[in-house]
């Protein structure tokens, strides 16, 4: 297939349902050994092993110093780490420069050239190849078509709107068909409406070309919206790696739960481990039931994660579940497809529970009405960090 | 309002000042533009009447403008004879020639010796970056002449370059510098080496990081990303310096007179040996008046190639 073709195809050249990460045994394509990087006393990355797989979109999320970055630009090679490995398709990058390796990346702040046009930008990769001016400089107007801006190829970047900008680095980033690509922020100099729409963009770009991504993010709509995994960094530790879904749903951390999305954190010890049960005493709820579950011992300290909007809210008592609380709306917020609640138990402790509004003409819980509040339990998320 | 504004006469001149339409903004910038005007052009239209009259020997020694004729009609006195004669004669041509080869080779110079030091001062971390920055300043701190005299120290035939050569053994007889083009050379890009430098590095400090990063990332080897962004993205730095270091360059006087040898004809020392040897004013006023434009020339010619370039 010539490069033209496979640009212009239709159809994604690798499938987003294949999850190389879920077989066992699958080759990682770039592998990250107990890497550390040391700036003085600081310590930004701190051993962190990652396996990430041929034709992923794998991002990293964390806030900002949390050693993202850092470990981005180890992997471009602006970076050396101080201890550890990594690999990329088999060949050890310890020794290779920036202009070696068979990866390019997205800047944040873009970086254009400002003294060259954008298709000499685009071409500028290409011509450090080798490759002679008019085949650069076809390949650089193929890209740009494909990130529609073929139209602006003669601009300078500073005659350029910021989504446009952001467009001709990535164009710049992929025309060499790197094996790995590195985005640090790449839509975080985007307005929200433009970075919802280059979101999927992108993806549909990399699902086309096939090349791994790997972006780094501080923004967790982003990640879930983006990510065939994510992993979530915090202090220079990768706190966990899955997927979207996984992390979202499964959280391993207290850090984790709280970081994506919303949730009700309590705090409890395991009061009984039976063969069909386990209880929880909560300080916020009280007894907690829940089914049995591994790896738990009497008197353990654990935490337990409830996500808004897992709680049934009812104005009758629910009489099956046995996790059921009463509780005044104190406070409601309608955004449309949902309202927020905010419950106060009558122990004083405040939830946090959204409905989402599937009917027009229902009758909603209002403020000050008394509710009872359930949750199923495998809606209750335990956690021993 | 303090009491120096509700006074009377600041009042009365403000009240004059709107009367004739001018604003306290015209009168900020007036100031300059006047001072500009009577420093400068004025000289120069001086240098330029003087420059068509003919010497004689009074004071002043040139012919006025204006004569009343035997019919008492009023004459004006005005010829192209001197601009000519500097035509004519090849010791000027000569000398304006010398004097660009010598200021243009020393800007060059300059530039090779001034670029990677500005370039290091601007990726040096801040405190080190202050000190070297001081360092190149700190030079002008001593007189100019005394900084001159000093090279002579080192460039004389018993000078310390040679007494140590010699002490060395690695030469059994001085090397005759002093008097020479090369200390003339040496002597130039020693003293205008920080007006190349500071603005190389005003430009290089801006440079961003990320693009050399983005450079190296395309494949560009460190060599490749210098010639092909930091070198293009620094040419305001680099035609600024090189103005800075040309434009004195070329009438330097003291430098020839007190390093170079009788033989190193430069463009000031004519113009000084005219005014105070032959005191033919007239040739010296044409002599000048011709050096400017030879120095105004390049500067509208990289000001027209630069405007061009930032419309492309």
């Amino acid at each position: 297939m010539s490069d033209a073709a496979m640009i212009d195809a239709k159809q994604p050249a690798i499938a987003a349902e294949t999850k190389p990460w879920r077989a066992k045994g699958t080759r990682p394509f770039i592998s990250v050994k107990n890497i550390v990087k040391r700036f003085g006393d600081f310590t930004a990355v701190s051993n962190v092993d990652l396996d990430i797989y041929k034709g992923e979109l794998f991002c990293l999320l964390g806030e900002s110093g949390c050693g993202k970055s850092t470990l981005l630009r180890m992997l471009a090679g602006f970076e050396q780490p101080t201890s550890g490995t990594i690999t990329i398709d088999g060949e050890d990058m310890a020794r290779v420069p920036p202009d070696r390796r068979p990866t390019n990346m997205m800047f944040q702040s873009y970086a254009l050239f400002p003294h060259m046009t954008v298709e000499k930008n685009v071409a500028y990769g290409l011509l450090r190849e080798g490759l002679s001016r008019s085949a650069a400089y076809e390949r650089a107007g193929e890209m740009l078509r494909m990130v529609k801006l073929e139209k602006q190829a003669r601009r300078k970047p500073d005659q350029l709107s910021g989504g446009q900008r952001q467009r001709v680095a990535l164009a710049r980033a992929l025309v060499k068909k790197p094996k790995l690509l590195l985005l640090d922020e790449p839509l975080g100099a985007l307005d929200k409406k433009l970075r919802e729409e280059t979101q999927f963009e992108l993806i549909k770009i990399q699902e086309t070309l096939g090349v791994t991504f790997i972006v780094v993010t501080h923004d967790q709509d982003e990640a879930m919206t983006l990510a065939t995994r994510i992993g979530v960094m915090k202090d220079g530790i990768i706190e966990q790696i899955g997927e979207p879904r996984e992390i979202y749903e499964t959280p391993n951390s207290r850090f984790v739960a709280d970081f994506i999305g919303s949730v009700n954190l309590v705090e409890g010890k395991i009061d009984a481990v039976a063969p069909d049960l386990m209880r929880i005493e909560t300080n916020e709820l009280g007894p907690v039931l829940l089914p049995p579950q591994p790896g738990y011992t009497r008197g353990q300290q654990v935490w337990g994660a409830v996500r808004p909007e897992r709680w049934a809210l009812t104005r009758a008592k629910p009489e099956t579940n046995p996790n059921t609380w009463q509780g005044v709306v104190e406070e409601l917020g309608y955004i449309g497809h949902m309202s927020h609640y905010r419950i106060r138990l009558e122990n004083g402790v405040l939830i946090r529970a959204s409905q989402s509004n599937r009917l027009r003409d229902e009758d909603p819980i209002s403020w000050d009405e008394k509710v009872w509040i359930s949750v199923q339990p495998t809606a209750f998320r335990v956690l021993t960090r | 309002m303090n009491a120096l504004t509700r006074s009377a006469p600041w009042r009365g001149t403000a009240w004059m000042m709107g009367k004739l339409g001018i604003s306290g903004r015209t009168l900020v910038i007036a100031i300059p533009m006047l001072w500009l005007l009577i420093f400068f052009l004025a000289p120069f239209f001086v240098l330029g009447r003087i420059s068509l009259a003919e010497a004689i020997i009074a004071r002043p020694p040139y012919t006025p403008l204006f004569e009343r004729g035997p019919d008492g009609s009023l004459e004006i006195i005005a010829s192209l004879e001197n601009y000519r004669f500097l035509l004519a004669d090849s010791l000027y041509r000569n000398a304006y020639l010398s004097s660009i080869r010598i200021a243009l080779i020393s800007t060059i110079f300059a530039l090779l010796i001034g670029y990677p030091i500005a370039y290091y001062i601007a990726r040096a971390p801040e405190p080190k970056r202050s000190i070297l920055l001081l360092m190149v300043i700190l030079p002008f701190w001593t007189s100019f002449l005394l900084r001159v005299y000093a090279w002579m120290g080192f460039l004389r035939s018993n000078g310390v370059i040679n007494n140590t050569l010699m002490g060395l053994g690695i030469i059994d007889s001085p090397i005759q510098m002093m008097q020479t083009d090369f200390a003339v050379y040496i002597g130039i890009v020693y003293t205008y080496l920080p007006f190349m430098i500071l603005p190389l590095y005003a430009n290089l400090t801006k440079l961003d990081g990320a693009l050399l990063e983005a450079a190296g990332d395309l494949g560009a080897s460190p060599m490749v990303t210098f010639f092909t962004v930091t070198l293009p993205l620094s040419l305001p730095g680099i035609v600024a310096g090189s103005m800075l270091v040309f434009i004195p360059a070329i009438g330097e006087y003291v430098i020839p007179a007190l390093l170079g040898g009788p033989d190193t004809l430069m463009i000031g020392r004519v113009l000084w040996d005219e005014f105070f040897g032959s005191r033919d004013w007239p040739v010296a006023s044409a002599v000048a008046i011709v050096m400017l434009f030879l120095v105004v020339a390049p500067i509208m010619w990289l000001q027209s190639v630069q405007n061009r370039r930032e419309e492309s």
